[in-house]
């Protein structure tokens, strides 16, 4: 049986009083292409951390292709994109590129690195000259530079317009089509579902969900319907509805449910006022929402 | 599974670790020009009068051996102290942390740039004594002092390297110029101890830079009765420094990675 490039078998991480991930155990395929989904201070990034050693357990055993996450044969394999890390800003960006290219057995020309990140016109800029998007794209190519089996993105979007998400998402999913196992955080839902074919889904510290961006949609059912109410808060005209999730934002009600033509009927029947009537598939961030407010185990 | 070879990784980063210091001007060109800049100022004027009546060794001579040592001491003092607590304030030792670089490669290499600006310091200063104070010494004393000065400056890496994870970013240049300054001058780097008032006399036997200013002057001259009890205190200075920045750094990394 081939190696699985990531265990984490009951781990928990406690720092001070809070428990930052409880109990968690999983494992990452050579291959894959994982997005972790959670809210703010859900325990993604400590996962991590703890996947790449960064951190240590409490309690539990973190492993990386077989070793301890510290062992810098396992860390010769992979290659991170971390949140609020610095780099040198008195630097070039070739020649920070080939720094990080020494640390790592079989690097990739630094040439092939800055054009995988879209780096090239800034390839002999000072790291401190670059913008935000721009630091992004050299964390990235920093991460591809030893040419690792496997990367480990923090929120690697964090800080990039719409467009600049757009090719960033585009270059890693070029990067997992060449085989490689990708793991992501991320709190932008169309990311993980556009990317990878299993979201594990964090919450206080618990994986509340770990299946493909499908079978989560499907598990939390079918349409989302939203509408404008003149008193959104009686909580009286939703009682006993179908309903998998309600959100009320201002006047907007979103409900997720698989029976959308009972909860129509029903609303209708109850002579609830209905404007701006809408009934659409649910994406993934419904699904997300849905299982936050009810911790589904999928 | 294999890992990079580790030589041409302490190249790189020795050569990274370089660049980053020369690209600072408010670090190197102090570094460099400063030790010239105070033999400017105060050893020009009597660079040919003898140290004190009677004595074979000139006053330049022995500003001279006092400057190179300054500057040495400071490149390791304030260029590990201020640039490790700088990048500790970034987080670059995070991303740094993920990769396969050993921590003591990344040392090892910072320790190899500072020594490279130091030997620079030390020429520049040699090069303005001779031209500009017409200072001379024998092939053999050049060496010696150059090679006793970069010696002397081990015990301060370890010094620097401790300040650097002890200082926070913001506080680092105060401290380790107010450690640094203040021990220079008692050391008689600047004037000759015989000036200064006599509780400074009292503690400077105490103070390395006092005992590796024992050092350099004797390379250009200035005889001793014994100078292995200064090589003794010097090693003493090593060992106990590195003791403190192994501490230092245990303690940082205890509470960011633990």
């Amino acid at each position: 049986m081939p190696q699985p490039v990531v265990e984490l078998t009951h781990v928990t991480k406690r720092y001070g009083d809070v428990e930052a991930v409880r109990d968690v155990s999983f494992q990452i395929d050579a291959g894959e292409i994982v997005a972790m989904l959670g809210p703010n201070g859900a325990g993604k990034t400590t996962s991590i951390n703890l996947m790449l050693g960064l951190r240590n357990p409490t309690s539990g055993t973190a492993r990386l292709f077989g070793l301890d996450p510290k062992d810098l044969k396992a860390r010769s394999r992979i290659g991170v994109m971390l949140q609020e890390s610095g780099v040198p800003g008195m630097l070039r960006v070739t020649e920070i590129v080939d720094l990080f290219r020494s640390y790592y057995p079989a690097p990739l020309p630094a040439a092939e690195a800055i054009a995988m990140a879209g780096l090239e016109e800034k390839a002999r800029s000072l790291v401190k000259d670059l913008s935000g998007g721009q630091h992004q794209r050299l964390y990235l190519a920093l991460a591809v530079c030893g040419n690792p089996d496997t990367l480990f993105l923090d929120e690697p979007t964090v800080g990039m317009d719409v467009e600049g998400r757009r090719r960033f998402i585009e270059e890693v999913a070029a990067l997992a089509a060449r085989g490689r196992t990708v793991v992501l955080t991320t709190h932008y839902l169309e990311e993980a579902d556009q990317l990878a074919q299993r979201v594990i889904v964090i919450n206080q510290g618990r994986v509340i969900a770990d299946a493909s961006p499908a079978a989560i949609k499907s598990q939390v059912a079918g349409k989302r319907i939203t509408f404008t109410t003149p008193s959104p808060r009686d909580e009286s005209q939703f009682d006993g509805l179908p309903l998998n999730s309600k959100v009320v934002d201002d006047h907007r009600v979103r409900l997720l449910t698989s029976e959308p033509e009972q909860v129509l009927r029903e609303l209708f029947r109850r002579g609830v006022e209905l404007h701006e009537l809408e009934v659409a598939g649910a994406d993934l961030e419904e699904a997300f929402i849905a299982m936050t407010q009810r911790e589904v185990r999928v | 599974m294999r890992t990079a070879p580790v030589l041409p990784m302490l190249g790189r980063q020795a050569y990274a670790e370089f660049l980053k210091l020369l690209r600072v001007p408010a670090f190197s060109v102090t570094s460099i020009v400063l030790p010239s800049m105070f033999f400017a100022f105060i050893g020009l004027g009597n660079a040919k009068e003898p140290l004190f009546k009677g004595s074979d060794v000139l006053f330049g001579q022995y500003f001279l051996a006092s400057m190179a040592l300054y500057g040495v001491a400071n490149v390791m003092v304030l260029g590990f102290g201020i640039s490790l607590a700088n990048e500790r304030g970034q987080k670059q030792d995070l991303l740094m942390k993920s990769t396969p670089l050993p921590a003591a490669v990344y040392f090892f290499a910072k320790a190899l740039s500072a020594l490279a600006i130091a030997l620079m310091s030390i020429v520049v200063l040699s090069l303005f004594a001779a031209a500009a104070g017409g200072v001379h010494l024998g092939a053999s004393q050049w060496l010696t002092l150059g090679a006793r000065a970069m010696l002397c400056s081990i015990p301060f890496i370890g010094l620097g390297f401790a300040l650097g994870y002890l200082a926070g970013p913001n506080s680092a240049p105060a401290v380790t110029n107010l450690i640094y300054l203040p021990t220079a001058f008692a050391s008689g780097l600047f004037f000759p101890l015989q000036l200064l008032p006599q509780f400074l006399r009292d503690i400077a036997p105490y103070l390395p830079l006092y005992r590796a200013a024992h050092l350099v002057w004797n390379s250009v001259g200035v005889s001793y009765d014994d100078i292995s009890a200064d090589w003794l205190y010097m090693a003493g200075y090593t060992v106990a420094f590195f003791l403190l920045a192994l501490w230092a750094y245990r303690r940082d990394q205890g509470k960011k990675f633990n």
